[in-house]
């Protein structure tokens, strides 16, 4: 009689990969806390869990109430977008990367296109006007990015009004980016030379009149969280991180400047010309969660403040928003027809009828994109969440070599531990929020 | 019959394999090449013919002839520019006192784009990264991540581990970069000089397989700790299935045509 069932599987998978879905980790520290038979108690807090602003993992290691060691899993949420855009052109890029942090979108975005720029050599020649929009749009994500953060922070402690409040505010500024960039968010708004398209009649009425109501539900907000007793409890003194831990971790953003060091890449080395902008860098020295809710109050003044500035400038001067070189310059007039969005009537009829260089141009740039010279380029950018780095590297060819982001919530998510150890598991959750990871980021 | 004829009748006829059409003249490789003259000397790294990737099936396209060099930025030479020269002149003096000597641990100094870019042998790199971290006049205190490249052409280097620094105190910005070849793919890691590189040594370990040496705890961070490879690496497929599009397939972005 056979050894072998007859409906036994007669594929031989002996070389087939095999996955588990449990993961190594999980499994290893269940076995040890069973062997050592202590009051020792394992948490795996996600990554399914409402209070780890995505599919965070944290392992937990509980005596009683008491957190005795805490680590971040993460890789849930990778999606290979590095990977993705060694095969796509240098303007298709800015689509994949604007899906990473998907809170902030615009910043990875100009971080990435300014990468570009300065790999093309073509910093200088991006135009003004190109550069206050990108100006605007960033500020008015960082806006919206902070929101969010203090809206789902105060969320987890089980505020809701914090949060239904937060979010109407940040609805304002999404009908701005809907109406500028067509979409709410995964804008791909700026392109490598400038922006896809100039503001619409009426972007920069709607958004002074957005400001308003942001303002508005700013103040009470502010009324909700800064006058609350109950979460000032909550939040002095949890997740303390000083000066040393947050230089020694890489920590940047408002952790750090909570911190007392007032670091902000808008002033340590500008672009988009922030220099010419008035706007402060507010910092705390408390060096926990409460000082990092103040901060990033104070910060969306201060981004008001420059989109204020912004306005002034847009309203001034009008001029073009991608370089000039039409080798370079995507051909995005786009217009709202019967079918949807797609290329404007005006730019067809140019193109088929009167110039045959546009045609050739857009035929070219569509399909096969633009050459960047081989070299390697760093570029920073003041990102919500601290400091957004961008390494590309160019091998002459029409589609990047290798692009890397160091994306801040990644970076700072390492933090973890250091600040969750010793505190209570409540804690925990007003730890993470005041770090305010976003997990397509961190995962990319 | 002159130059320029004999380069005009190859024109005409690319990809003709009687005629020396493809091989590559001087002037070709000048005309082809990316180098405008006022930056750094160039390493040419790849030389690559015809335009849209495609090799072994005739010249349809007349595009044949076509001849690219491809070359990255390369040593430089002094004056750098800025603060560059004293940066490097610090990093020697220390370097030299300690015995190691500057020429041992930087293999070469790279100016392009405005960016300082030092080679540094990978015996060396925990030295260098302290010095750099701790002398008051380099004071790079704010390390940036890591990254890697793969560059498979390149013999004996093909993996590159790329080190972002910046100097909050002096607002400047710096990039180590450690070349090891792929049989043997090992560096000392970083994480007690700069305990900020703990998850991004193993992100790089993660994706490109290097080794880092001496790291606290160097498993995957993105991947299943399973997974069989490093997905960034240039031999590791994209992967992804053809759409079906208004009628037509469009294939897998690693399948398309590419522009070589």
């Amino acid at each position: 009689m056979s050894t072998t069932h007859s409906t036994a599987r007669i594929v031989d998978d002996a070389d087939l990969p095999m996955f588990e879905a449990s993961g190594g980790d999980w499994s290893q520290i269940a076995e040890e806390a069973a062997r050592l038979g202590e009051e020792r108690i394992v948490v795996n807090m996600g990554p399914q869990h409402p209070s780890t602003h995505g599919v965070l993992r944290l392992m937990l290691e509980i005596d009683g109430e008491t957190v005795t060691e805490a680590r971040a899993g993460i890789g849930y949420l990778h999606t290979g977008i590095e990977k993705n855009m060694e095969f796509r052109t240098w303007t298709q890029g800015v689509t994949f990367c604007t899906r990473m942090d998907y809170v902030a979108p615009l910043f990875q975005e100009a971080a990435y296109c300014l990468a570009v720029e300065k790999l093309l050599g073509i910093t200088d020649d991006v135009p003004e006007r190109a550069s206050v929009i990108r100006v605007l749009m960033m500020e008015l994500n960082r806006i919206t990015s902070h929101l969010v953060c203090l809206a789902t922070g105060g969320n987890e402690l089980g505020a809701t009004t914090i949060m239904t409040v937060g979010f109407t505010a940040r609805e304002e500024i999404l009908r701005i980016f809907e109406m500028v960039t067509g979409l709410r968010m995964n804008n791909a708004y700026i392109r490598p030379g400038g922006v896809a398209q100039d503001l619409p009649p009426g972007a920069v009425r709607a958004t002074r009149d957005a400001l308003v109501e942001v303002k508005h539900y700013l103040a009470q907000l502010e009324e909700l969280m800064l006058a609350n007793p109950i979460l000032h409890l909550r939040l002095k003194d949890v997740g303390y991180l000083g000066l040393a831990g947050c230089m020694g971790l890489g920590i940047t953003g408002p952790v750090l400047r909570s911190a007392g060091l007032p670091y902000d890449v808008r002033k340590a080395t500008p672009y988009c010309g922030y220099e010419t902008y008035d706007f402060e860098v507010p910092t705390a020295t408390d060096a926990d969660s409460w000082s990092r809710v103040v901060l990033r109050m104070e910060e969306i003044h201060q981004s008001i403040r420059i989109v204020e500035q912004a306005l002034e400038r847009l309203e001034k001067n009008a001029g073009p928003v991608m370089v000039e070189d039409k080798k370079i310059a995507w051909p995005a007039q786009l217009a709202i027809g019967a079918d949807g969005m797609g290329n404007s009537l005006d730019h067809i009829r140019e193109i088929m009828g009167t110039s045959m260089e546009a045609l050739i141009h857009h035929f070219k740039l569509v399909t096969e994109g633009f050459r960047v010279p081989a070299g390697q380029v760093f570029q920073t950018v003041e990102h919500p969440r601290g400091e957004l780095g961008v390494h590309l590297v160019s091998d002459g060819g029409t589609k990047p070599y290798r692009a890397h982001f160091r994306d801040p919530s990644f970076n700072n998510l390492q933090a973890t531990s250091i600040m969750c150890e010793g505190g209570q598991v409540a804690d925990v959750v007003v730890a993470v929020a005041s770090l305010d990871p976003v997990l397509g980021g961190v995962d990319r | 019959m002159t130059d320029e004829k004999q380069d005009a009748a190859a024109a005409v006829k690319p990809g003709d394999a009687t005629t020396d059409a493809q091989s590559t003249s001087k002037a070709a490789l000048e005309a082809g090449s990316q180098t405008p003259g006022d930056r750094t000397a160039f390493e040419v790294v790849d030389v690559r013919r015809g335009l849209f990737g495609v090799h072994g099936s005739g010249d349809t396209s007349g595009y044949g002839g076509l001849v690219t060099t491809i070359a990255m930025p390369g040593p430089s030479q002094r004056p750098y520019g800025g603060w560059f020269d004293e940066a490097v002149d610090v990093l020697a003096e220390i370097l030299g006192e300690s015995g190691t000597g500057f020429d041992a641990a930087v293999e070469s100094v790279v100016v392009d784009r405005g960016e300082l870019t030092l080679n540094v042998a990978r015996e060396h790199l925990v030295e260098v990264v302290q010095a750099l971290r701790d002398d008051q006049d380099l004071r790079f205190e704010l390390s940036l991540g890591v990254s890697g490249v793969h560059y498979p052409h390149e013999t004996g280097r093909e993996l590159h581990a790329v080190y972002h620094l910046f100097s909050v105190t002096h607002s400047r910005a710096l990039r180590l970069e450690v070349s090891v070849p792929d049989e043997d793919p090992h560096l000392p890691s970083s994480v007690g000089v700069y305990p900020a590189n703990d998850w991004h040594e193993r992100e790089t370990f993660d994706f490109f397989g290097l080794i880092f040496d001496g790291h606290p705890g160097l498993a995957r961070i993105e991947m299943p700790d399973d997974w069989p490879g490093h997905p960034q690496r240039k031999d590791y497929p994209l992967g992804g299935i053809p759409v079906e599009y208004k009628g037509a397939t469009i294939p897998p972005a690693d399948q398309r045509r590419s522009y070589s």
